[in-house]
Formats: structure tokens, sequence, C-alpha cells
């Protein structure tokens, strides 16, 4: 059993609170991805888990024992460096046999586990080479190996794929997703990349200034978003934020409009809102539709990027503030021409301010 | 651009070289009224040129060994063989360097040039001990000033200082720290043993002396070579450090599989600089024991000065160069093809 229990973690560098108060439960086997902007903290968070920064406040369980100061190699974590951290002198073989060589195991158990390791990974053929004639997604690959060959029960990984190229990301990406689901261990995984996050996370953490602003599923995450931060960090293009007037309050159904915006009454998830107030609504590109009349939103063509299966359009709002729409088709929108957009209030999202 | 640069070169470097070369095939001397000749290799033998010489020693009449006042079997007198002896001509002007026996019979190591000869084993000795001790030392020190510590900066300067100060300024304190009367090294020893330990004249003592030089020698420069030492520690990732905390390594670990793998290529460096140091010490004995006593610290520059300068003989201070010149050449060529990188 590995499930990890974070409560109250803080960490702080003299009067630097970079950690402020952190609870997270990570189930066994999950996949856990952390998520957020650099210098949110989530890169600390990770090492204060594998032990490599002490814990200034909380408590850190892991497999249900408290493990706040104990050091990495008794916590039973591996972890992937995002610069690979493979040792330069040693051959491929050798770097993932390291953990096995420092426990001090025989031989034949050192060849065994490193063979599987290199079937499960399919570097068999590059063993005997060392870091300085591998690729990129090679040298991770050797880091992944000395991680697994341990059997660890929780993985870290730090933002592993960041220095490989777009294709390579993505092959790497597919091959962590079905490493966890061979190995079915716990694993934490660091990013900035919100795809990295959607397509490998159980569960994603949305972490700004070393707060948690929002833990769920990838799809909870993305159709009911907690804040305007966590809506606008996730999906691609991002999401569309308009400043608008609460014009009036129904229970839960607030109806806004600003001087772009026709009136439209949107079911809030989230936040209180009064009349005469101001509030943020924010639309997905993708649910944007080019309508036929006069549409919800009114503004001209600034820009359009076509990508084949998909068109980006940039509108200017008659108000001046910019729009961003995605439609799944190929079309042509003339620059400066008059544009009305329309949404479905359901596929709307409304924040207080 | 290059021009004064490889004119200053060329004249205080390149010139000397060339010249040391051709002089010590001469009897070229500092100051002569006599034109230079060329003698081929007869500096070289001069200085290189060694026999032995085995004795029985002396019988009387009855077959009995003769015995010294001292009790020991008494031996032919080497002179006899050394000296106008038209039997051994190829042993004349040689002088004993040492001897040992063999049953009845004794054999005499006999060479050309005994100061020479004991130059070259002192120097041999130096280098042989300074270059571990002060390498392994120098490291050490770079190990420790290497962490992120409040006031390290005041640990890397005291190690550093004896670099920064003339080796004469130093030499001259250490002859008084080494003195044999009220030294701080025989004032120290001596209240650290209540008076048990009998004072010791360092420098005057030839059983003392080369290490008394050693010592002080590793202690000078080893802030230098520490320094070497911290820049290649610092090239080293801290990743990897992490990386092998992570994989359970220890602080014994992590040493021997990270950081002294990772510091190979200074270490060849280290090695090569110490060993060239070591093999050109001059500075040292010239201010603390010329030599002496009884030739224990003479030294191969040491030796090449004394003749080239004090006795004007600068054909034989350029042979003794050119002979230190090969013996350092073939210990860097050696030292880099052990420690190459194997493929």
């Amino acid at each position: 059993m590995a499930s990890i229990t974070l409560s109250g973690l803080k960490k702080s560098y003299g009067n630097a609170h970079v950690i402020k108060g952190v609870d997270i439960t990570i189930e066994d086997g999950e996949f856990v991805v952390f998520v957020g902007p650099s210098g949110c903290g989530k890169s600390t968070l990770l090492r204060m888990i594998a032990g490599l920064e002490d814990i200034s406040a909380g408590t850190l369980n892991i497999g249900g024992i408290r493990v706040n100061d104990l050091p990495p190699k008794e916590r039973g974590v591996a972890m992937v460096f995002q610069s690979y951290a493979i040792f330069p002198h040693m051959t491929v073989r050798e770097n993932v046999a390291f953990g096995l060589t420092i426990a001090g195991d025989s031989k034949e158990m050192k060849e065994a586990k490193v063979a599987e390791a290199a079937r499960i990974l399919q570097m068999e053929h590059l063993l005997d080479r060392r870091p300085s004639q591998l690729s990129g997604g090679q040298r991770q690959r050797v880091a992944i190996g000395r991680a697994i060959v341990r059997k660890p029960e929780v993985f870290l990984f730090d933002e592993p794929l960041s220095n490989l190229d777009a294709a390579l990301r993505m092959d790497m990406r597919m091959e962590i997703g079905k490493l966890h689901k061979a190995l079915g261990a716990t694993m934490i995984y660091v990013t900035h990349d919100q795809v990295e996050a959607m397509t490998l996370a159980d569960k994603i953490v949305v972490l700004k200034d070393g707060l948690v602003q929002q833990i769920g599923s990838p799809m909870e995450l993305y159709h009911h978003p907690a804040n305007a931060f966590v809506a606008g960090f996730l999906g691609s293009p991002s999401m569309n934020f308009l400043d608008v007037d609460v014009q009036a309050v129904d229970g839960r159904n607030i109806t806004v409009a600003n001087a772009s915006l026709d009136p439209v009454t949107i079911a809030a998830q989230t936040g209180s809102y009064t009349v005469g107030g101001k509030a943020r609504l924010g639309i997905r590109p993708q649910y944007l539709t080019p309508a036929e009349g006069a549409g919800q939103l009114h503004g001209r063509v600034a820009l359009t990027e076509r990508l084949g299966a998909e068109t980006v359009i940039e509108v200017t709002l008659s108000n001046g503030s910019p729009l961003i729409a995605a439609l799944a088709r190929d079309a042509v929108f003339p620059l400066g021409t008059e544009i009305g957009l329309t949404f479905q209030p359901s596929e709307a999202h409304l924040f207080s301010e | 651009m290059a021009g004064p640069a490889a004119f200053l070169i060329g004249m205080f470097v390149i010139l000397p070289f060339v010249f040391a070369i051709v002089l010590s095939f001469t009897n070229q001397r500092l100051i002569s009224p006599n034109p230079t000749e060329f003698t081929g290799l007869a500096n070289y033998r001069q200085l290189l040129g060694m026999a032995t010489l085995t004795l029985d020693p002396v019988k009387d009449d009855a077959g009995a060994i003769k015995m010294a006042a001292d009790g020991t079997p008494e031996y032919p007198s080497i002179r006899s063989f050394t000296r106008g002896n038209a039997d051994y001509a190829n042993l004349s002007g040689m002088r004993e360097w040492f001897s040992f026996g063999w049953g009845e019979s004794r054999t005499y190591v006999l060479a050309r040039d005994v100061v020479f000869m004991k130059a070259l084993v002192n120097t041999f000795i130096f280098v042989l001990v300074v270059a571990p001790v002060q390498g392994a030392l120098a490291l050490g020190l770079a190990l420790l000033i290497n962490q992120k510590i409040r006031g390290i900066n005041v640990f890397r300067t005291i190690y550093f200082m004896p670099v920064v100060v003339s080796i004469v300024v130093v030499s001259l304190l250490w002859r008084f720290i080494y003195d044999g009367n009220s030294g701080l090294l025989n004032n120290l020893i001596s209240a650290v043993s209540f008076g048990a330990i009998p004072r010791v004249d360092w420098l005057g003592n030839p059983n003392t002396a080369l290490g008394s030089v050693i010592a002080m020698s590793i202690w000078q420069a080893v802030g230098f070579h520490m320094v070497i030492w911290l820049s290649g520690l610092q090239t080293i990732s801290p990743t990897l450090y992490e990386a092998g905390e992570i994989e359970g390594a220890s602080k014994w670990q992590s040493f021997r599989y990270i950081t002294w793998p990772g510091l190979k290529n200074t270490a060849v460096l280290v090695l090569i600089v110490i060993t060239m140091q070591a093999f050109a010490v001059f500075a040292q004995i010239d201010v603390m024991t010329n030599g002496g006593p009884l030739d224990s610290t003479q030294t191969i520059v040491f030796q090449a000065i004394e003749r080239g300068y004090g006795k004007q003989d600068i054909s034989g201070g350029s042979t003794i160069s050119v002979i230190l010149f090969v013996i350092v050449l073939s210990i860097s060529l050696l030292q880099r093809w052990i420690t190459r990188e194997r493929a």
C-alpha cells in the first residue's frame, strides 16, 4: 500500500513562503499530476515528497507512515528528473543498475532486474552504450529504467518531458501512461503542460502561488472549474474571459451583459453575485460559433489561423476586448468583417470578481 | 598581434631551451677565455656514470679475515681501484655512493658524481611523497570547503593564504619554526609532551631535513590544488547527487560513484601539475638548507643552479636541466597514458 497524504504541508525559505499549506490525498496506484505555471511551487512540493527538501510544517504520510524526517531512500520512492540526471561516466547498464549496486545486490540479480527493466522500456540494444551516445529521449528512458528497476511503490516525475522535442514528447507521454498501467504503482507527475496533465492524470492538482486551486479528475476540472484560474489554465486555446455587469439574480441563475454582449442568463456554479455588481464570464473558444444573424456577441475579425481541421478566429469585440473562437472546420473570414458569435448559456462559466 | 608575445616566448623560453640542449654537449663555462669545444656526451657520462665493484675481505697470510678496529671485516680501499689503477681504468675518478654486504664479500656502487645521484634520489623521494599526499590533502580540503555553510569563505581564504605568500618568505618563516633550540615546532612538541620528547634540529639533522622540507612544501601549495579540485567539484551537476540520494547512496557511495568519476580530468591535471612542480623544487632548498646537511636535501634543480652559476659550469648545469626535462616529460607522458580515457 502506498497511498500518500499531505496535510497542511508548508515550505518557507526564511520569509519567503513557497508552499502555504497544501492538503492532498493520493490513493494507492493513482496517477496524480501537479500542474501550474512556473513558480507555483509544484516542483518544490514534489521534492518535499521525495525528501530532497525539508518540510517546514505539516505532515507527509506515505503508506500510512509519517515520513517527514526520513531520508529519501527510506521513503520507497524513485524519481525521474527533467535533466535526466544519469551518470555520464557509466554505461546504460550501470546507470540502470545504480540503485541495486548501492543496495549491494548480487551480479546475477542485477543482470536479471536490468534485463527486465530494459525489456519493459524496449532498450535492450542500448545497454552497453554511454549516455553521450544517446538521444534525449533515450536518456530519459534510461532515467525511467533506473527508477523502475528497484520496484518502488511511488514514482515521482519532475517535468520529465520538458527537454524533449514535441514529437518525442508525445511518444514518451504515451509510454509513461502505459508504464503506469503495467506497474500499477502510485505516480506523481509534475508538469506545466496542461496536455500532459489532461491525458495522463487520474487526478489533477492545480497549484498557484503555493496553494491548491482545485483537485479532481481531468474532466471534472475541465467542465466544472472552481475558479477563473483553473478554467483559464486547462484547455487550449485558453478560455475567453469577459468583464460583465450583473443585471438580475434569481437564485443561482444570473443574468449578465455588457456593451458587446446581449443579456444572457447563466446557471452559476460558484461565487456570489449582486445586481449591479461585476462578474467574469468564461467561454471556451470551442463553444463559440458564428451566428447566422446578429448573435449574442458582436465584433470584427482581427485575425484568422487556418489549421485545416480547425479555424481559430480572433475577434475584437465592439467594446475593444479580444475574443478567440475555434471552429472545428475550415472556414474563411475576411479581416475586418463584422461578425456575430453565439454560445449555449449552459456551456459558459460565471465567476465572481 | 602575436608578434610581441612570440618574441618574448622566443627570447625567454624557446631560445634558452635550445641553448640548454646545445650547451650540454659542450664544455662551455659561464665566463672563460678558452674557446668552447664540442665534447659529445662527456657531460652526461660525467653525471650519470655508474659502476659496481665487488670486493672480498682482506685476508692475512693464514687466510683469516682481517678485522677492523670495530670488529667488522676490513676491505681493500676503494681508492686503490679508482685512482690510477690501470686494471680498472673504467672506475677512474669514481667515488663510493653506497655499499651493501653479500655474504663475505661486499658490493660497492660507485658513481662518477655522487652528489648528483643523491640529488636525483632526493628529488624522486620528494615527488613520490608530495604528489600523492598533497593531491589527496587538497582534495580533502576542497570537499570540506565545497559546502554551503556560513563563513565558508573564511576557511577558503585561510587554506589559500600560503599560496599567495612568496615561497622565499614562507621558507624563511619555516626556518624559524624548525629551529633546533627555540623553534615553534620544538616548543610545541615539548609543551604537548611535557618535555618528554627531546628537541630535534629539524633542518640540521640528515635524517629529518628532507622530511621537514617535504612537510612544509606540501602545506605551502596545498591551497592552490585545493582550488583546482574545487573548480572540478563545481562542474558536477547537483542533480546527480540528488539522483544518488534518491537511490539511497551513502556519503561515501556518492563520492565513490559520482564525485570521483566526475573529477577524473581534474585529477589528471592536479597530478601532472604537482609532479612537475615537485621535480622543480628549488627555492625551499636554497633558503632552508642549501642542499645540506651532508647532501641530504640536494635536489636536481638546486644542483643545476649550483653548478651553472655557483661553479660557473654552465654546460654541467645545462646537462642537468636536460636530464630533468627528459625525466619530467617521460613521467608526464606515462601519467597521461595511465589515466587515459578507456574507450
